[in-house]
């Protein structure tokens, strides 16, 4: 410990034993627990309790007083929790007989105390911190200790009733793990004293009538076979799995929650191996549960690695049950059975399907979720039965929408309940997205366009509705076939989209601003995976998409002038927004996107906006943009310039960022120490900056390449950055600048200029940067001055500063010490950190 | 106690109920769809509609050539346009005690009830109902009396004629009864016939019943009414909506423990959302104008439009439209603006903070003031030299039968850059342009209607708690086109009594009490 800490621990243990005090902040005492636990993790607990004697002094003071707040009397346990968790010093605070008082029944189990939740959560993290040795065990069970966890586990506070619970499954493992480990006879007289009692209340609490009683006893055993992975545990199971299985008799069956967690955690372990009745057990449940408490368990069976196939089919049909109901009901005449692999709708399924409006929703979503999730793992159940999935998310979304009109009675009231219901179309949404990584039959492949359409055309669909919809599109359209021996889209889905883009249209001038984020969220999609098509590109020129993306700059809501940004910003790359010069006003000049997207970054009064400018004009940079291309250098430094006024952080790091594009330009790619590197995208468009900057600059051009960055104005830009008041800035300037010097160390300096007024100015003017006075410009540099002051920074030191966090200061045990005292006054003011 | 209905239209109801000795008459609508079956009164003469052919019968025979003319395989009666009154021989009016209005829509055909029927009762109605009611006929009138028409067509209306046309006239129910526009002068003398009330004021009928009119929230000064004895209460809701629009709430908590409830005035597109049919308003508007095109709204001067002017306040300049004018043209449509913001008291609790900062209810009033919104009496006069295109109209008649949309359907109809958005639910669109056939401007559906739809029906009566509810037909079905829609029904425990036009129902009343007064001179005699 370091000497100044051991120095100040004798006043904080006398303040915080002292009732008159005010009791220090709970933020506080976490911190001096979490550093006692650093301190007696690196060593000897029982040699720091006898060269700072206060701290078991403190451990007394605290059982002796009277009013002591809760706070620190919780403290007190763990802090006697963590000393004890090495076996020497338990013995030591054995001797003193310190132990029994804080943790026995003559302690604060016994008094007035005992009636704050945060005293009984420190008993309970006291002790599981101080079980970890043989010794431990026999004071818990001395004490009596156990049977009071057994009360606390149905505690009124549900921190307190958890921590006993996984406080139980601690003991129950280190009682286990000794010389019980590696046995796994399930016989009782096998096991250690203190692991047979809890197996016994365990036991007992399956039998009971109560269910809290019940739900504690699967609780508890579902961390152990989390958590345990002792041979014990499989005897545990063969000895508790008849009590388990006869839960199911029990109508309803009792915490069916808790049994399904149970189940699946077990299934998960090593009990499988061993014991194949689980499966049995679990085929039960599947069929006892009811629909929707059978969902959870027939999901995570699925997800199992290893299972027999005939209880992969059945959790499958669980889950398929419901969409089995829905499509049986919406048929317009009797098909054949078992629309679903054999999973045709039963009685039971349907009854809760039509028995409320909350049971049919949570049920239809529950489905719909679990075999969304499904759909993308290795382990899904094969054959998978696409064409039905894809017809019953059809059905589901058109029963929602009231576009479907079911003969059947059952068919009339699930269209009753479901229409209009936002939360079964968003989950019938997102399913039907994750069914487009799968193929389709052409007819269902239509249906699934054509009710994505009548979502994205209703004027019914929420903005959630909406949003969701758009995604479920994309995926399905950038899933579509490729026409063989063509580059280009299929037929199919250019007729779609020539449908589809009068309605992007539409939304795109909707009142609600989230419909016009989405719509523009989804062209940016769109046009980043299909720009190059021809296809797309001619369905999208003819429409007037482009031209109402563009109006949606000046968008009243931020976010949508965002997405406007970024989307125009896309379009633009691709040659899809310069609208051909009109005829019948030759002369008139249409603003460039360009012009208009630099007002954006300058006049913008929201960050999102000049956020999404930066990366667009970073992305154009790096793919050449045409616009760009006409004068590189021109473009860069007015982005700059405005970056570097700009009050978000995020817009001055997303301008470093672009300059070191440039950099990456002018100089060569970074190297491969450079966790960023630029590189060309695959599908890069078209342009001519390439041409007019070379890939990687010879040495001899270096000169020419400084002078560039100087007229530029990146050096005052980045210099400044270095002592931007928010880390990643300074931190993003400093990799840059390192990158630069590197570039710049093997071709030498060009220009001796170490000693030159101009040098010795600019270096005058950095270290008042430094102090804080950023008024002063740098004016314009010299390529020789940057070099050598680049080379005069310790840049190394400055990354290294940066890199530690901004309170590694305050953070130390001392100043938390130091603070504690003050704060009561123990210390003068000016010797606290503030923060 | 019996409920005598003279009305088949749920939306525009006329029933007159007897209890206790008294006879009430629930509202007095008009409904006015009988004007499809006529072509249109073209404010500026329309060489399109002039040389329309006659209709002729199959056989050739074309006597009928100079009252009916064909228009895109639609046949159209060439006559002033006719409306179908309620059912006046059912029960004498002349008899009726009270009538009680609940919206001014409910109150078109008041003046063919008070003028025409011996009626000498008295009429109550909230004092918005009757200032905007006012101007709705007045409206109607000045539509009608601009354009004259020499010719009056009756032949048709001859049944054994009539069932050789083709449908839909050949299916038009009691056309013998149909009647003209009546007159401003039948108009005021009407209107001098109402009472004012004001919400849950107390009206004594002769002692023997009160009536109480209760926020209805659907629509300026809109009621439902209570009318009760000591022992027997009748809720009549007609026209009442739950959404937060610029009317004051609903009262429903007035509404429970009624013996019985008749409900009318259910939203008559009970599959549109308001919230989703105002979005694509403003969507296809934007759209239009933004392409150079112009947008019509044919709609009532009062109601939903001040609504749609609110929304569109907030979006114009989202949607970048600041410099598109706006017109609302009709011979009310300033009277209308200027009613709207001094009924304060009448209008939700936002707008009527908004009165105390001191600032206008409805924000149209900056639009004026800025010249986004301009109005005028009708497109003659001052309208003819502000014009400027593209440009958003809204102006009446719904139907589009008659008023200055007529000249905007003639005008604008032959560009597909324009577009007519239809937000009123009184007509089918469809059946409106029907005469403007073959048309190229778009046409774009967007009813508005906040009344009630069934799940909030559902919600009420569990909340008030009915003994019985009575209620149009209409509403105890799937509508026809949508019949495995079950949820587009009223669904209630013990089921709704069904009525339809020109029937007389018994009210399930279970009388238990009555209270009675006994003159001293009878009890001692008794004693």
């Amino acid at each position: 410990m370091d000497p100044e800490c051991s120095r100040l621990l004798p006043a904080l243990c006398a303040v915080l034993a002292d009732p008159r005090q005010p009791v220090a902040d709970d933020t506080c005492l976490e911190k001096l627990l979490d550093w006692f636990t650093t301190v007696t993790e690196a060593g000897s607990s029982l040699l720091l309790l006898q060269e700072n004697p206060c701290l078991v002094e403190l451990l007394f003071r605290v059982l002796k007083s009277q009013d002591l707040s809760s706070r620190i009397l919780s403290f007190s346990l763990r802090l006697a929790g963590i000393f004890a968790a090495q076996e020497d010093c338990f013995q030591y605070l054995q001797q003193g007989e310190l132990l029994p008082m804080l943790f026995g029944e003559v302690g604060p189990l016994g008094g007035a105390a005992w009636t704050a939740p945060a005293v009984r959560s420190g008993w309970i993290q006291g002790l599981r911190t101080l079980a970890q040795h043989p010794s431990a065990l026999r004071f818990l069970a001395a004490c009596g200790a156990v049977d009071t966890i057994f009360s606390l586990q149905g505690d009124s506070s549900l921190f307190v009733a958890s921590a006993a619970g996984q406080l139980l499954v601690h003991i129950l493992d280190l009682a286990m793990r000794g010389p019980a480990e590696g046995r796994c006879s399930p016989q009782a007289c096998d096991w250690p004293a203190c692991a047979q009692k809890i197996v016994c209340h365990i036991e007992d609490s399956l039998c009971s009538i109560a269910t809290p009683q019940v739900t504690q006893a699967l609780n508890v055993l579902t961390t152990v076979f989390g958590h345990c992975h002792g041979l014990w545990t499989q005897g545990l199971w063969v000895r508790l799995s008849p009590l388990v299985a006869r839960l199911l008799e029990k109508d309803p069956v009792p915490a069916s929650h808790s049994l399904v967690d149970l189940l699946l955690s077990v299934a998960r372990s090593s009990v499988p191996s061993s014991d194949r009745g689980l499966w049995e057990t679990l085929a039960q449940t599947l069929s006892h549960l009811s629909p929707t408490q059978a969902g959870p368990l027939a999901l995570g069976i699925l997800k199992l690695q290893d299972c027999p196939q005939a209880l992969r089919t059945q959790a499958f049909g669980v889950l398929l049950q419901p969409l089995a109901c829905v499509l049986e009901a919406a048929a317009q005449a009797p098909g054949p059975p078992g629309l679903l692999g054999g999973a045709a709708g039963d009685p039971m399924t349907v009854d809760v399907l039509l028995c409320s409006k909350s049971a049919c929703v949570g049920l239809l979503c529950c489905a719909l979720t679990h075999l969304g999730l499904l759909q993308p793992l290795p382990q899904r159940p094969s054959p998978w039965p696409q064409a039905p999935l894809l017809g019953a998310a059809v059905t589901v979304l058109r029963l929602c929408s009231g576009s479907v009109a079911p003969t059947s009675d059952v068919g009339g009231r699930l269209c009753a309940i479901l229409v209009g219901c936002g939360r079964v179309q968003r989950a019938a949404l997102d399913f039907l997205g994750a069914l487009s990584q799968g193929a389709g039959p052409q007819e269902s492949v239509m249906q699934v366009f054509s009710v994505l359409l009548e979502y994205l055309m209703s004027p019914e669909s929420s903005s959630m509705v909406l949003k969701k919809a758009f995604q479920a599109t994309l995926r399905w359209l950038l899933s579509s076939p490729k026409t063989p021996g063509c580059c280009d889209l299929d037929p199919r889905t250019q007729l779609f989209l020539r449908e589809l883009l009068p309605v992007l249209q539409k939304r795109l001038c909707s009142p609600c601003w989230e419909v016009r984020d989405s719509g523009l969220e989804f062209l940016t999609q769109m046009t980043r995976h299909w720009g190059g098509q021809a296809g797309f590109r001619q369905a999208l020129l003819a429409s007037e998409v482009p031209e109402l993306t563009k109006q949606l700059l000046q968008d009243p809501e931020s976010y949508v002038r965002a997405s406007a940004v970024t989307a125009t910003g896309q379009l633009s790359s691709w040659g899809l927004l310069a609208a051909p010069a009109s005829p019948e006003r030759p002369g008139a000049q249409q603003k460039s996107l360009l012009v208009e997207l630099l007002h954006v970054l300058c006049a913008d009064s929201e960050g999102f906006p000049r956020r999404a400018v930066m990366q667009v004009f970073t992305e154009w940079l790096r793919d050449g943009h045409a616009d760009v291309a006409e004068d590189p250098e021109r473009f860069v430094a007015r982005v700059l310039q405005a970056a570097s006024r700009d009050q978000d952080w995020e817009v001055r790091a997303q301008g470093l960022e672009l300059a070191l594009v440039f950099l990456g330009r002018l100089l060569g790619p970074r190297g491969s120490h450079c966790p960023c590197a630029v590189a060309l995208p695959e599908a890069a468009p078209p342009g001519t900056l390439a041409q007019a900057l070379p890939e990687a600059a010879p040495p001899g051009t270096l000169a020419q390449a400084l002078q560039v960055l100087c007229r530029v104005q990146l050096f005052e830009f980045a210099f400044r950055a270095l002592f931007d008041c928010d880390r990643p800035v300074a931190q993003k300037s400093c990799d840059l600048l390192l990158f630069l010097r590197a570039k710049a160390a093997p071709c030498g300096s060009p220009q001796e200029a170490g000693d030159s007024p101009n040098v010795a100015s600019v270096e005058a003017t950095l270290q008042r940067w430094q102090a804080g006075e950023q008024g002063q410009p740098l004016g314009y540099l010299e390529p020789g001055a940057v070099m050598a002051v680049l080379r005069s920074i310790d840049l190394e030191g400055l990354r290294d500063t940066l890199a530690e966090s901004s309170d590694h200061v305050e953070k130390s045990p001392r100043s938390l010490l130091q603070d504690m005292l003050a704060a009561v006054g123990v210390l003068g003011e000016n010797e606290a950190d503030c923060y | 106690m019996k409920l005598y209905c003279l009305s088949g239209h749920p939306t525009l109801p006329c029933n007159v109920l007897k209890f206790k000795s008294t006879t009430v008459m629930l509202d007095c609508g008009l409904d006015m769809t009988s004007t499809l079956n006529f072509l249109p009164l073209p404010l500026v003469q329309s060489p399109r509609l002039s040389n329309l052919p006659g209709w002729s019968l199959k056989d050739g025979n074309a006597f009928l050539d100079k009252e009916l003319k064909e228009c895109s395989g639609h046949v159209f009666v060439d006559s002033v346009p006719e409306f179908c009154l309620p059912e006046t021989e059912l029960i004498d009016l002349s008899t009726v005690d009270v009538i009680l209005i609940s919206n001014y829509h409910c109150m078109m055909a008041l003046p063919y009830i008070t003028e025409h029927t011996g009626f000498t009762g008295t009429v109550y109605a909230t004092e918005p109902t009757v200032q905007i009611g006012r101007l709705l006929m007045e409206e109607l009138v000045n539509f009608i009396e601009r354009v004259p028409k020499a010719q009056s067509a009756s032949l048709w209306k001859n049944k054994d004629i009539q069932r050789l046309l083709p449908s839909p006239l050949k299916d038009a129910v009691e056309v013998s009864t149909w009647r003209r526009c009546y007159t401003m002068q039948e108009v005021n003398s009407a209107l001098s016939k109402i009472q004012l009330v004001g919400y849950s004021q107390k009206i004594e009928l002769f002692g023997a019943v009160q009536v109480t009119p209760l926020s209805s929230g659907y629509a300026l000064g809109s009621s439902n009414w209570i009318i009760q004895s000591h022992y027997e209460k009748v809720s009549y809701v007609s026209g009442s909506s739950l959404l937060t629009t610029h009317p004051q709430p609903m009262d429903q908590a007035s509404l429970k423990n009624s013996d019985v409830l008749i409900l009318t005035g259910l939203t008559q597109i009970p599959t549109a959302n308001p919230d989703g049919m105002v979005g694509e308003f403003c969507s296809n508007l934007a759209l239009t104008v933004r392409n150079g095109g112009n947008v019509l709204v044919p709609c009532y001067p009062s109601g939903v439009i001040y609504d749609l002017l609110e929304c569109l306040y907030q979006y114009i300049d989202s949607a970048g439209l600041s410099s598109i004018p706006f017109y609302f043209i009709s011979p009310v449509a300033n009277s209308s603006l200027e009613f709207s913001q001094i009924f304060a008291e009448w209008l939700c609790h936002n707008k009527q903070t908004k009165v105390y900062l001191p600032e206008p209810p409805f924000p149209h009033a900056e639009l004026i003031q800025t010249n986004k919104l301009k109005h005028y009496p009708s497109i003659h006069g001052d309208f003819s030299n502000d014009f400027r295109q593209p440009c958003v109209v809204f102006t009446g008649h719904p139907s589009l039968r008659f008023g200055d949309v007529v000249h905007f359907m003639e005008l604008w109809g032959k560009s597909s850059l324009n577009t007519v958005i239809f937000t009123e639910p009184d007509f089918s669109y469809l059946e409106a342009l029907a005469p403007y056939q073959p048309l190229a401007m778009k046409c774009i559906y967007c009813p508005i209607d906040t009344r009630l739809n069934f799940i909030q029906v559902s919600k009420l009566l569990k909340e008030v708690q009915p003994l019985h509810v009575v209620c149009p037909e209409q509403y105890t079905q799937p509508p026809p086109a949508q019949s495995h829609r079950m949820n587009l029904m009223i669904d209630c425990q013990p089921p709704a009594m069904s009525y339809r036009r020109a029937e007389v129902l018994a009210l399930p009343f279970k009388r238990r009490y009555e209270k009675i007064e006994i003159m001293p001179e009878v009890g001692q005699g008794s004693f």
